[in-house]
């Protein structure tokens, strides 16, 4: 379970967008008429995307109107999953994988990095509002270990260098391209590699 | 090793394109029409007769699953449900399905489909795969197009939906109840079984939840045949499986190989060997976080596939292959991997809510070497406590890693035992009186 914190300045008001809620009717005409519950994961999605990337209150309040559900079940909802964020993020949001796979490839520099790099704690912003950082739980790229995930993006086979690098990039809001940073294809294996002992990617 | 002809998932690495047209060429939707003409009981026993066991954990016969769901659509409709919200630590291989591989879980959701009566099919995929959910939207956007599902999908006269549905973040999702559940627009909290899925899933109707791999293999067995797919890997335990080698080697990967393959020949031919040689192995965790570490003494002649890894007391899981070599701390390792599960617990049973918890704290001492040797017997027993006492798996998946560390590597923690209890003598503690201030007093 996730312990989350609600943000304190919370806007009064929150609507969909024209374009948002056009999404908001094709979402709901996956599920059966009669199950529009089911839709309320994607439109606390589609909310956090319209708000820059994180969900007010009022969101809640306005998605539970627009599905006929109570307020608190989508509270419920958005505490429960730990990818809804109820306080404001970085325009850049760098998720650090720390899991056992990640950490066995040195993943704890990453963090050092981030650390060093964006703000002394996890979700806090940058100097320059445009980044924060936190650590999180597999995220299912371990062949490609280190990871990390900023917006929807995964940047893979890190080290320190260009881990420094793709941070720098993003602070000065110029990012760098995502994917493996080994210049391996996709999660086939490299041939005729061999490490020496003690060797950890980051 | 595994012939080249008798992959199944020729463009794991995306060496050849995932979409359609290139699809087409690898035999994805070949005679499509005519698997199903043959009808369900065929595919049923089919898939029975290939002896497939399902992908994502459990590895329960796919077939006998299937055969579950009733055979005539009553009041309620069906529903197909694939489970691809992968969060198990050490897998990454369904991603791989849904990034190159496509077309094959598109054409075996219509033949698992049309098998189970259902119209409707939900892809539930992890959150963080965004990307990936959206590269199998745009392959699905492609077979609608060329009528290969849709109404009357391949003209079989069979019509079916597929929508994809994101998660959010939360391991527990991929519990099947817990992924039926969150596809509701709940809290992801497993439900008591049975009633089982298959009569009473999704909206209260008879639902078949199944893994991306399990489902993406089904068009390939059909069409070659299940004795074909028997042929490989050993009784009980056929076909082929992505493994999923990361950690301490020399070149981490996915690799489809047949069942039952060694594990040194595993890690050593496809991943490059160990960190440092072979001699350097400490463990291996051979299915994912969840099934319990094996040492190096038992890796030597380990088979990989279901039964031979029930019988060193682990699992095959998800294939998940996570190697540790000897310049980690094993302890440490297995403390993070706590951790994990104390995160990931939906808090819904107090016994995995608050022991996973525990599990961790003491982990967490124990590497710190601020442990006692009570506390490891302690430890031990709140491994009992969860494990059966839960709704779901979770209790088993968090308390059997621990167990395994505790029975291949007891000496070790025990050498870094070094504090003290803190009540040294034996006292008569009455049951039921606050037992937290009688400790500080003596502290």
């Amino acid at each position: 379970m996730s312990i989350k914190k609600i943000h304190d300045n919370q806007p009064d008001k929150f609507e969909f967008t024209k374009a948002n809620l056009e999404l908001a009717d094709k979402i709901l005409k996956k599920y059966p008429s009669d199950q529009k519950k089911s839709a309320v994961m994607p439109l606390l999605y589609l909310a956090q995307n319209q708000n820059e990337n994180w969900i007010p209150l009022a969101a809640m309040k306005y998605i539970g109107k627009f599905l006929s559900m109570p307020y608190i079940n989508v509270y419920e909802i958005a505490t429960f999953y730990s990818m809804y964020n109820l306080a404001p993020v970085g325009k850049y949001f760098i998720q650090v994988c720390t899991t056992s796979p990640c950490a066995l490839r040195g993943a704890n520099k990453l963090v050092d990095i981030c650390k060093e790099k964006i703000s002394k704690n996890q979700n806090e912003l940058s100097q320059n509002k445009l980044c924060s950082w936190t650590e999180v739980e597999c995220l299912g790229a371990c062949i490609n270990a280190p990871m990390m995930q900023v917006n929807e993006d995964y940047y893979e086979d890190l080290d320190e260098t260009n881990t420094k690098k793709i941070l720098n990039s993003f602070l000065e809001d110029k990012p760098l391209k995502p994917g493996s940073y080994r210049n391996r294809k996709n999660s086939a294996p490299e041939k005729n590699q061999i490490l020496t002992n003690g060797h950890k990617n980051a | 090793m595994l012939k080249e002809e008798n992959k199944i998932f020729k463009n794991l690495y995306n060496e050849q394109g995932w979409e359609l047209e290139n699809a087409l060429k690898r035999d994805d939707w070949l005679d499509t029409k005519k698997i199903i003409e043959k009808g369900r009981d065929w595919i049923i026993n089919e898939i029975k007769a290939s002896e497939l066991r399902g992908r994502g954990g459990a590895g329960f016969s796919t077939g006998l699953k299937w055969s579950f769901a009733p055979k005539k659509v009553g009041s309620r409709p069906h529903y197909l449900v694939i489970n691809a919200d992968e969060s198990e630590p050490g897998t990454c291989k369904d991603r791989d399905i849904l990034r190159f591989e496509p077309q094959k879980l598109i054409e075996g959701c219509l033949i698992a489909s049309y098998a189970v009566n259902a119209k409707v099919c939900y892809v539930y995929i992890r959150g963080e795969y965004i990307k990936e959910g959206k590269r199998l939207q745009e392959a699905i956007d492609e077979a609608y197009s060329k009528n290969l599902i849709g109404k009357n999908a391949c003209n079989s006269g069979w019509d079916l939906d597929i929508y994809i549905h994101y998660g959010a973040g939360a391991y527990i999702c991929g519990e099947e109840t817990a992924l039926l559940e969150s596809l509701e627009g709940n809290k992801g909290q497993p439900r008591l079984k049975p009633p089982f899925p298959a009569l009473v899933g999704l909206y209260g109707c008879p639902t078949i939840v199944n893994n991306v791999e399990t489902i993406a293999v089904v068009p390939t067995i059909l069409r070659r045949g299940a004795k074909w797919f028997a042929s490989m890997g050993r009784p009980k335990n056929t076909g082929t499986k992505i493994f999923c080698i990361s950690g301490n080697v020399n070149a981490p990967c996915n690799v489809e190989e047949e069942m039952g393959i060694p594990l040194k020949e595993l890690i050593e031919k496809h991943a490059g060997g160990v960190i440092g040689g072979w001699k350097n192995l400490q463990a291996v965790i051979p299915g994912g976080s969840s099934m319990p570490m094996v040492p190096k003494d038992i890796c030597e002649t380990l088979r990989m596939d279901f039964d031979s890894l029930v019988e060193v007391k682990s699992g095959l899981g998800t294939a998940g292959v996570v190697v540790i070599n000897k310049d980690e701390d094993i302890v440490k390792c297995m403390a993070r991997i706590a951790r994990f599960y104390k995160h990931e617990s939906c808090g819904q049973c107090t016994p995995c809510r608050e022991g996973a918890g525990w599990m961790w704290r003491i982990l967490e001492r124990t590497a710190k070497g601020e442990a006692t040797h009570k506390d490891i017997d302690l430890l031990s027993d709140v491994t009992k406590q969860i494990e059966g006492h839960t709704i779901c798996a979770f209790g088993e998946g968090s308390a059997w890693p621990v167990q395994g560390l505790l029975r291949h590597f007891r000496k070790e923690i025990d050498k870094r035992c070094f504090s003290e209890p803190t009540i040294k003598k034996k006292r008569k503690i009455p049951y039921l009186i606050d037992q937290h201030k009688l400790e500080s007093k003596d502290a």
